[in-house]
């Protein structure tokens, strides 16, 4: 952007300081490219999610107004930015003063090193400052050649869908995708053939539904040949080939618009539910190309961003470790103590309100640390009695730092907290669970009960705080209507939103939309037919 | 070259605005306006458009803190925004923040929203004022204005002259000659001072929802004024059939039920000036508001000829603001508005449908700099 500037001498200095502490300690990271901007810059930056260009949309501008009021106010000031590419870029604020660059680098560094480390971002697409450069072009050729309104309107629809993503498409490589579909593939070839034996060539064609043995035959056949060639394609080519290969999958789907039976019959063929549903209706609703590559583009921005979403407390509190580890053992000058301090301590202010990430993370990597450098951890630990040997328990292990390293590679944070978070952090950290109390009308606290805290933090942390919605079925009632079924972990669904979201999707499968679900402790499906949301008499 | 993020901005505002994607409207939240809480406090609203997604209902699920207390401590307040948490309708996640704002700076935030020029006072006689600044030093003075520095220094220099100042042991004792004070100096400043007389219509078809209106209307133009003049005087005339001047409280209560007749404020308001306030030194600005619905064709041709022979000649600009309202006929408007245009230079005409037309409303009223 050109609002931005490399760093100055002294700051350069800085930063190649810094960068070999963070190397001594160990962390490896992507190259990490500083720039430095006026504020305006750093708002618009961070209303772009990081990146110097997005799509047009308003949202971005509704981020914007908030974040430069925000500024203007003073009531929040955006501390650090970094963003997860190789090489990593992060924004310095030019108005801040050198002890404030220098814990921003250092928390940098932590950050960069967890993006390159941390296994939930294995498969992220490290060049996304140009991926997203190109979204903006599509879109706007979108924008020019249908008409901004239309192509906004089509945006809007899809981002109520932006929360229902499948984490474990994270590590759907190209490579998983195709071995998957194989065993598919030949797993309902067997099942046909299982019970093909002893019954009649007309029962079994009665049997089928519109996939043939015949069509699964050459299908498959045409998969492998294609990965053979594929094999021997150079990268574009297959990107190119892929996209052919995806178009033509689309126009035949476009063909069946018409006749929505006959396009869900080739959906029934569902090999199992899809959590994955902006991926579902690109490739099978009755769209038009040019919408299909609007969702499809919106997916991958929102898959781009969900390793950050399941990772938020481990990634901010290793950042946060390193900063801390950084400043006070190796770059603090002694006339910074005092704003260090202060900084730092803002940054991992507690609340009575809402737990804070920073804090959290960086106190249960400090609790690990300290509990395998002195081995508090185990079945022997766990079940000795004797509060005062438990108390000065030491074997000396000194096994801190390695372990630390390794949950920063293999966890995100539900499992974190899961595996780390004990009885005695719980009461260390003064954590407690909230609660309304209609009778008083005011949030109390509920309870300070271990198992009840670490049940809270995980639910809502599950499917990163959405709930779990998956498409079950493409012809519902045979009728070509989509059943979605929502998984029911104990919190029923509002309604209202649910109802908006609903009349989205409709507008895009275009046919009615049914969601199963659990209300009031009763199963129940609702549908909405484009006009209302009626339950399913 | 803008970012083209102003353009997603522009475009947002406008959404906020309901100006376009009516669609949308249903999931704004949070107004516009900034809202006076108590002195110097201010809510500022942060509006935002929420998009309609899956998620989890029944606000009662509560959240998660650290800190003292034991069960059932009141927490203070709820969960602030959380994902995956909140419920739908109106008001619930709206995005606020409170901050203290002296009038100054609120005024600046409002020039800067919506690009409001300075004003150009009149370029005719102005008020002498003499301001005293602490910006010199004297023999003389209180103690509570004494200079600590300044005394010490003169101690210094008596001392070192006199050779009683010894190194070894710096000990500096002032005598009553040596002691200096902060004075004043005396500067001449030119004020422009500026009177705004209210005008408002109190008959029957003038609702709350109005006179809400040019309460938040008033409010905003003061602080703007006040931003723009040293020496600010308010008048507020209310008026039915017949007009009379009132303090600010009687004029957002009263309620009148008789007809109208807005000439007879434009009298009142003329007397008033030619009373007290000399065009030559004054910046004078009459605002009316009204529903529109004048008594007779004739009164608004008198009207009309005191705004002619009088009052235009004497203010800066004249200000005429009409608030919808189901019995207006809407008028009184339609008359000013054949006679002096909707461009004219000191006639400015602005209708205001709702509450969100109020900021436009503003912006039309004093967006010429007058």
């Amino acid at each position: 952007m050109d609002n931005t500037k490399p760093l100055s001498d002294d700051l350069l200095k800085l930063k190649k300081e810094i960068r070999q502490y963070a190397v001594d300690y160990g962390l490896s990271f992507y190259e990490v490219e500083f720039e430095v901007c006026d504020y305006d810059t750093v708002n618009i930056l961070a209303a772009q999610g990081g990146f110097p260009t997005r799509y047009p949309h308003w949202r971005f501008g509704m981020e914007y107004d908030q974040f430069s009021k925000g500024y203007a106010y003073g009531v929040q000031k955006i501390y650090e930015m970094v963003i997860n590419t190789n090489p990593c870029y992060a924004y310095l604020l030019n108005a801040n003063h050198t002890v404030d660059q220098k814990i921003v680098m250092a928390h940098v560094y932590g950050h960069a090193d967890f993006f390159k480390n941390n296994s939930w971002f294995s498969n992220t697409n490290r060049k996304m400052m140009d991926v997203m450069a190109n979204h903006r072009t599509k879109i706007r050729r979108y924008m020019e050649k249908y008409g901004a309104d239309e192509v906004e309107l089509f945006i809007d629809k899809i981002l109520s869908l932006e929360n229902l993503l499948d984490i474990t498409d994270l590590f759907e490589t190209r490579e998983v995708q195709r071995h998957r579909q194989e065993i598919d593939m030949i797993a309902s070839d067997e099942k046909n053939k299982t019970f093909a034996d002893d019954r009649s060539e007309a029962l079994r064609s009665f049997m089928k539904s519109s996939y043939t043995e015949q069509q699964k035959k050459s299908k498959k056949d045409k998969i492998k040949n294609k990965e053979k060639e594929k094999s021997q394609m150079t990268e574009e080519e297959r990107e190119r080939a892929e996209a052919d290969e995806y178009a033509a999958e689309h126009n035949k789907h476009k063909d069946s618009v018409d006749d929505p039976t006959k396009n869900a019959a080739i959906l029934k063929v569902l090999p199992r539910p899809q959590r994955d549903i902006m991926k579902f209706l690109a490739e099978h609703a009755p769209i038009t190309e040019w919408q299909s590559d609007v969702i499809s583009i919106l997916r991958e921005e929102a898959y781009y961003y969900l390793p950050q979403r399941v990772t938020k407390i481990m990634n901010e509190g290793w950042a946060s470790y390193w900063h801390s580890r950084i400043m006070t053992e190796k770059s603090l000058e002694a006339s910074e103590i005092t704003d260090f301090a202060d900084h730092h301590a803002g940054v991992m202010q507690t609340s009575r309100k809402n737990l804070n990430p920073y804090k959290l993370g960086i106190e249960l990597f400090r609790d690990i640390e300290y509990r395998w450098n002195t081995g508090k951890f185990g079945k022997e630990y766990n079940e000795c009695d004797d509060i005062h040997q438990k108390e000065n328990w030491d074997l000396k292990l000194g096994k801190g730092r390695e372990k630390i390293f390794e949950v920063r590679k293999g966890h995100n944070d539900i499992s974190f907290i899961d595996e780390y978070l004990t009885q005695e952090f719980c009461n260390r950290n003064q954590m407690f669970t909230y609660k309304f109390n209609p009778r008083t009308n005011r949030f109390e606290i509920d309870t300070r009960d271990f198992l009840a805290i670490k049940m809270k933090l995980l639910s809502g942390l599950t499917n990163y705080g959405s709930p779990v919605i998956e498409v079950e079925d493409a012809n519902f009632s045979n009728r070509g209507e989509l059943l979605l079924a929502h998984r029911h972990y104990g919190v029923d669904l509002d309604l209202n939103y649910a109802h908006d979201t609903m009349k989205n999707i409709w507008a895009v499968w275009k046919r009615p939309v049914n969601l199963k679900t659990k209300y009031d402790n009763k199963e129940i499906i609702f549908i909405f037919d484009g006009k209302e949301l009626r339950p399913v008499a | 070259m803008d970012h083209p993020i102003k353009r997603d901005h522009a475009r947002f505002r406008k959404i906020i605005k309901g100006k376009i994607r009516e669609n949308l409207r249903k999931y704004v939240s949070g107004g516009d306006m900034i809202i006076p809480k108590g002195p110097k406090r201010f809510s500022i609203p942060m509006p935002q458009i929420e998009i309609p997604r899956f998620k989890f209902g029944d606000k009662s699920q509560g959240g998660m803190g650290q800190g003292q207390g034991n069960s059932g401590d009141p927490i203070d307040g709820g969960p602030e925004e959380q994902e995956g948490e909140g419920k739908a309708g109106q008001g619930e996640g709206s995005k606020e923040v409170e901050v203290e704002l002296s009038i100054e700076e609120l005024a600046q935030i409002l020039g800067e929203e919506l690009e409001l020029p300075n004003i150009q006072p009149k370029g005719r006689h102005q008020i002498e004022s003499h301001k005293d600044k602490y910006t010199t030093i004297g023999v003389i003075g209180p103690e509570s204005l004494r200079h600590f520095k300044r005394t010490f220094r003169e101690s210094l220099k008596r001392q070192l002259i006199m050779g009683t100042y010894d190194f070894k042991n710096p000990l500096i004792v002032p005598v009553k000659n040596d002691y200096r004070y902060k004075a004043a100096h005396t500067k001449v400043e030119y004020e422009n001072s500026a009177v705004v007389i209210y005008m408002m219509d109190v008959s029957g078809s003038m609702g709350d929802e109005q006179k809400e209106i040019v309460r938040t209307e008033s409010f905003w133009i003061n602080l703007w004024l006040k931003h723009q003049y040293k020496n600010i005087e308010i008048r507020y005339i209310i008026h039915d059939a017949t007009a009379k001047e009132v303090d600010e409280d009687t004029f957002f209560k009263t309620r009148e039920s008789g007809g109208t007749l807005i000439s007879s404020a434009f009298i009142l308001c003329r007397d008033i000036i030619k009373k007290d306030y000399d065009a030559n030194e004054w910046n004078i600005y009459p605002f009316h508001f009204s529903d529109g619905d004048n008594w007779s064709l004739d009164d608004t041709k008198l009207c009309l000829e005191i705004l002619d022979n009088d009052l235009l000649n004497a203010s800066n600009m004249f200000c005429y603001g009409q608030v919808e309202s189901r019995y207006g006929s809407g008028q009184f408007y339609k008359d000013l508005f054949e006679k002096y245009g909707e461009r004219s230079d000191n006639v400015i005409l602005s209708k205001i449908k709702n509450k969100e037309g109020i900021l436009d409303s503003i912006k039309e009223f004093l967006g010429k700099g007058k």
